[in-house]
């Protein structure tokens, strides 16, 4: 398959402007501002894109939620890529980044923003002043800027970095924290195509998700949809790390199963030992157990709930036999626990109780007591938060304690 | 020297990304360039950016205290942030910061007796598959070093060293 995304993999140097250029870049765009503004969004609706950030909602429906009563209109791009086992938007926006931006600026054209906004993680310091050449240099070429093309429209693309908080990626902690405000997520409603950043309809997308928009706008919702599933259309890039030979990104189909992309792709498991574990969404997955049907399964946003997990944003983390799972969750606990935005009480505490409990659990301190109390906290935690992190935290624990109880029984 | 007037450009620069009534936004970009000199931001510094963009200082130090990047405690020149999450741990990150910490005689936290090199350990970075691996946070920004070892690490710090020396 040819690439549609890590398309620097098949065309060296593709982050300089002329040969990004030379091989159709900037086509989708061009092609874009003569068309009326509900086709592209249309387009982008009938591809059946979904969001890649880890919610997989639609994203056209997305961008047809934006309030026209309401201006102006902002879209800001997800490039706060926080979740442990994820660093798929690092490599785009290092390798491709005029697709990523070509994607932004056709989802500003769509829903009418005048300017777009990058938020990356404080950490992707080297990647922002990247990205601000190359939004120079798309400027110069006459693809940003006043009047694109000779058209009416404009567009200025500014980049926006953190400062080291993983909540940001929650999107209203996201604008709270553009806005200039600790990092907080919002109450939801209102959505941000209704109130988003300044309070004006904003559509916020992941990096991913706008550099998949150049392809359908070139090539049409049809072309797009022979990639993948009928639910999930497209290619998706499955970031995998742990225990696995060969860790790195993989852009497949969507509907790729466990098997192939860890045995295939990433040449299996090292030093002879055997897979125990998938976490599929990173650090907020629940674990899969690694049985022929988990591993037959179809990567997809339908199919992995069927063997207790997620897809989220395609993290995949793999273990092995010789990992004890309550380390393991000793340290998603421990992530969640400095991560925790300290909003909502229940996650704030949760996070801070499941942290003692499993380490007092890890280090041969605990008893069977402390194993239940550890389901029981975690349970509690669950629907009584704003946002998802507090949700995310109880995904591996509870998981864990049920599915492989023998790994808690050996250390209390 | 306050901050307006050390980098009256760049703060322009910085504002001009945001509309005139919510210049607010430009907190964070301000916080870093605050922090360029010293590597913490001291209370001098939220003063100015509390003038410059009419908050309160109280406001101003909950979002230093919020975000990790942001320090208001001085440490080494450079701070060496070696990723241990699920992806880095499962790949020996670990077992490479605590080698590495033996061979600098530091626990993670502590600065180097030369007070260049502070070693810390932090969150998910965004690198699992190219553990061992860390960020080091200076006055030149941030800067990504991934497939480590302890001794590749060391042979960095002995360039630190040689960069700071001739700075000097």
């Amino acid at each position: 398959m040819k690439y549609m995304l890590l398309r620097h993999r098949d065309v060296p140097n593709i982050n300089q402007i002329d040969i990004y250029q030379k091989n159709g870049g900037f086509d989708a765009l061009k092609k874009a501002i003569k068309m009326k503004t509900d086709d592209v969004t249309n387009e982008v609706k009938e591809a059946g894109l979904r969001g890649r950030g880890g919610a997989g909602f639609p994203a056209g429906v997305k961008w047809s939620f934006m309030d026209n009563n309401n201006w102006p209109h902002y879209v800001v791009a997800n490039a706060d890529e926080s979740e442990p086992g994820t660093f798929k938007d690092r490599e785009i926006m290092e390798s491709n980044p005029f697709q990523f931006l070509e994607g932004i600026a056709i989802c500003s054209y769509a829903v009418g923003a005048n300017a777009a906004y990058i938020y990356l993680r404080g950490e992707f310091w080297e990647v922002a002043h990247f990205l601000d050449e190359k939004i120079e240099e798309m400027e110069k070429a006459g693809f940003l800027g006043d009047k694109i093309q000779g058209t009416d429209y404009s567009l200025k693309i500014y980049t926006h970095l953190g400062a080291g908080a993983y909540i940001c990626g929650e999107e209203t902690a996201m604008l709270e924290s553009m806005e200039g405000k600790r990092g907080q997520p919002r109450v939801r409603p209102p959505f941000p195509p209704s109130q988003g950043l300044y309070n004006k309809p904003t559509v916020v997308n992941n990096v991913e998700t706008l550099t998949s928009v150049p392809y359908i706008i070139n090539n049409g919702a049809k072309e797009y949809r022979k990639f993948g599933t009928d639910k999930s259309p497209g290619t998706k890039i499955f970031s995998l790390s742990g225990n696995v030979n060969k860790p790195g990104n993989y852009e497949l189909p969507l509907g790729t199963t466990f098997r192939e992309l860890i045995f295939e792709h990433g040449g299996g498991i090292p030093n002879g030992n055997t897979i125990k574990a998938i976490m599929p969404a990173g650090a907020s997955s629940s674990m899969v157990v690694a049985n022929d049907e988990a591993l037959d399964t179809p990567m997809d946003y339908e199919s992995v709930p069927n063997v207790g997990g997620d897809l989220g944003s395609a993290s995949v983390i793999v273990v092995d036999d010789s990992i004890s799972l309550d380390w393991l969750i000793n340290k998603t606990v421990s992530f969640f626990e400095h991560e925790s935005c300290g909003k909502c009480t229940p996650c704030r505490e949760g996070a801070y109780w499941m942290k003692q409990l499993t380490s007092r659990i890890h280090n041969g301190e605990g008893t069977q007591d402390d194993v239940e109390l550890l389901k029981s906290v975690a349970t509690q935690i669950r629907g009584t938060t704003l946002c998802a992190l507090g949700e995310f935290s109880t995904m591996a624990v509870v998981s864990s304690i049920e599915r492989f109880p023998e790994d808690f029984e050996a250390k209390v | 020297m306050s901050l307006a007037e050390k980098y009256p450009q760049e703060i322009e620069k910085v504002l001009a990304k945001y509309p005139p009534e919510h210049k607010r936004s430009a907190v964070m970009a301000l916080l870093f360039m605050a922090q360029r000199e010293e590597g913490y931001i001291n209370k001098q510094d939220k003063v100015d950016i509390a003038k410059i963009l009419d908050m309160t200082t109280t406001e101003i130090s909950a979002i230093v205290g919020f975000y990790s990047l942001y320090h208001d405690k001085k440490a080494g020149q450079y701070r060496i942030q070696v990723c241990t999450d699920i992806g880095c741990a499962l790949r020996g990150a670990d077992q490479y910061l605590a080698d590495l910490c033996e061979k600098l005689d530091v626990k993670p936290g502590e600065t180097t007796d030369d007070g260049l090199v502070t070693i810390e350990e932090v969150k998910c970075l965004a690198a699992c598959d190219k553990a061992p691996m860390f960020q080091v946070q200076s006055n030149n920004g941030i800067k990504y070093h991934e497939q480590m070892t302890v001794d590749t690490t060391l042979e960095l710090i002995e360039a630190l060293r040689k960069d700071a020396k001739e700075a000097k």
